[in-house]
């Protein structure tokens, strides 16, 4: 199919929609929010069709939501946000993606950079031993099958018991780290053997440990609520749920691939196969998926306490306080039930997110005391090289986007693009020139995520908050990227 | 003369893409197979290798492609181990295949799973190809 700017309505400079009317088979209209020349950029691939693809779900309510770092993905676009009635809706496994609550933490400090720069190396280096990373890493040790059962009910609250972290650490966490409907019986067989081998691991790919520094504070407000302080260190950690989410998404798209026919269920691509919410099969995928979401909080959570232990070992001593605290911890692919608001009634949803984060208004009453007034911490990484953004969900998210907002930067060059124009050793010395250090087992897969390979962040930042679904809260500066 | 048979791997955004095309489809499942090996980049460690047979039932060709590349994903992650298509027949919704497995010492890129998106069998007067985008 081939889409230009015609097919879209222009709702403001950084709105733009296409109308359900425009395909007969799309249930709800499609928002994107973003620039023109991103709209354009979009175009150029399969964004924007799959986009529409997902407005064909069945049980979709008000319209799917579109960020500006959209890309392609498979099925979805990543980006999307697509809501649908709970239960008689629909859940679709493509609609949040393989890695299940792939998403962010964000660690505030006391450090001065000056302190802390003649240690940075051996921070590097005691970061890359404590926080286990690359393809087909494991963890530190093998979970019992009973352990995993209790890791995929309790989530992060499992390893704070474990001595990994603290208590706080949960009320700083979406869903307080651990969702409800989890059930470990979902599971695969093959899933639950993944699952127990590789938890406290990094993973590969776009996944990240990387030291930052708070360059500059634009709500001071809302930075002293998150512990934000300008001038000092911060860490972020990209990780998700490892083999277990991917082999949970794995067994429900081929299982559905039935389904489907089950409950007449017609969808432009294999990929978007879905069930209704109160089936047996949507049933079971939720719970499959719950249990892998709490998975990749525990995860992120004995990531987080690997790297404070990192911390201690280089840093005790040596500057005031080495203490990592939590600021947030966020999901950017989950399926997640929520009540929203939709044309003035209060609806129970499952707000599908992939490549897109929950961005809660201020006064959410899922968000902790501390962040009421300011909004829920939204952070978006940029690309390696690049800043990252501590934004804070805003009231119009609440009202156009199932509050949701932007993820990362986005795509702009495709992985074998950026494989044939970048080299993995210049862009590594460039970085260094720059001082930024990278720590990295794959100079190939070092240039699949280069800088240029991405958006620019600050574009797609700009975007979000001139709609009104996040404000700036502090710009980060990467010091020190350690590359799954 | 038959066609040659072989992979490469095409542009795909965020994710990895192989175009894969063989004389007959059961051709296609071995180069698709020895196509996602290749993209992952894998580095072969020697030792004994083991052997293994695999069934797999769908509800059509492509279902049996994704399910027989998701397994040998799923021996890769917990096995760190890389199988070979030794023989292999397919039949109405059925795939067995006798494999050989080697060990791995390093995997360059990791592939998260195999997608159905846009995944459509496609036959030629002499020729199926398939498009098989993974998830990174």
């Amino acid at each position: 199919m081939t889409l230009s700017l015609q097919a879209f309505q222009k709702i403001s400079e950084y709105e733009w929609e296409i109308p359900a009317a425009f395909r007969p088979d799309m249930r709800v209209p499609v928002r994107f929010f973003t620039s023109r020349r991103m709209l354009e950029n979009a175009l150029a691939d399969r964004s924007v069709e799959q986009a529409l693809n997902a407005a064909t779900l069945p049980g979709l309510v008000g319209r799917v939501a579109v960020m500006p770092d959209v890309h392609q993905g498979y099925g979805f676009p990543i980006g999307g946000v697509a809501a649908t009635r709970f239960p008689d809706g629909v859940i679709s496994p493509g609609g949040i993606g393989y890695d299940i609550n792939c998403g962010v933490r964000l660690m505030a400090s006391n450090i001065l950079l000056e302190e802390v720069r003649p240690h940075l190396a051996d921070l590097a280096l005691a970061l890359d031993r404590c926080c286990p990373s690359g393809v087909g890493v494991k963890g530190g040790r093998r979970l019992t099958a009973g352990e995993l059962e209790q890791v995929c009910r309790q989530g992060a609250a499992w390893a704070v018991k474990q001595g990994f972290g603290e208590a706080i650490d949960l009320a700083r966490t979406e869903s307080g780290g651990g969702l409800g409907e989890a059930d470990p019986a979902a599971l695969s067989r093959q899933a639950c053997e993944r699952g127990q081998g590789q938890l406290g691991s990094l993973g590969s790919g776009n996944h990240f440990i990387e030291i930052d520094l708070v360059e500059r504070v634009f709500d001071k407000k809302s930075a002293a609520a998150f512990g934000l302080i300008e001038g000092c260190l911060v860490l972020q950690i990209h990780s998700g749920s490892r083999g277990l989410g991917h082999q949970v998404c794995t067994d429900t798209v081929q299982a559905f691939q039935q389904v489907v026919h089950k409950y007449n269920i017609i969808l432009p691509d294999r990929e978007l196969v879905s069930a209704p919410l109160d089936s047996p099969e949507g049933r079971r995928y939720l719970a499959a998926m719950c249990c892998a979401a709490n998975y990749a909080f525990a995860n992120r959570q004995m990531l987080a306490a690997q790297a404070r232990s990192a911390f201690d070992q280089v840093l005790v001593g040596k500057v005031g306080n080495p203490h990592l605290r939590q600021v947030y911890d966020i999901a950017h692919n989950m399926g997640s039930i929520e009540t929203h608001l939709v044309n003035g009634k209060s609806l129970k949803l499952c707000v599908h997110r992939k490549g897109a984060t929950r961005a809660f208004a201020p006064g959410h009453p899922a968000l902790p005391a501390e962040y009421r007034a300011s909004g829920q911490p939204v952070l978006v990484p940029g690309s390696m090289g690049t800043e990252s953004w501590v934004l804070a969900g805003a009231q119009r998210a609440m009202q156009v986007s199932f509050g949701s907002c932007c993820h990362g930067a986005g795509r702009l060059m495709s992985r074998s693009q950026a494989r044939h124009s970048l080299r993995g050793e210049q862009l590594m010395h460039d970085l260094e020139e720059r001082g930024i250090q990278i720590r990295t087992g794959s100079l190939g897969g070092l240039a699949e995520e280069a800088p240029a390979a991405y958006k620019d962040v600050s574009e797609v930042v700009k975007v979000v908050v001139e709609t009104g679904l996040a404000s700036k809260v502090a710009l980060l500066k990467p010091l020190l990227v350690i590359k799954g | 003369m038959r066609p040659s048979a072989g992979f490469c791997e095409i542009d795909h955004g965020a994710d990895a893409a192989l175009k894969v095309w063989a004389p007959d489809l059961s051709e296609l499942f071995r180069q698709a197979s020895i196509g996602m090996q290749v993209l992952m980049g894998m580095e072969p460690a020697g030792g004994q290798p083991v052997e293994r047979d695999l069934t797999i039932q769908g509800e059509d060709d492509e279902s049996l492609l994704v399910g027989f590349l998701s397994q040998l994903l799923f021996w890769l992650d917990q096995e760190h181990r890389a199988f070979s298509v030794v023989e292999l027949t397919l039949q109405q919704g059925r795939l067995d295949v006798r494999l050989s497995g080697a060990l791995v010492s390093a995997i360059q890129r990791e592939i998260k799973a195999v997608t159905y998106n846009d995944l459509a069998l496609q036959q030629s007067k002499d020729a199926w190809t398939v498009k098989i985008v993974f998830d990174l």
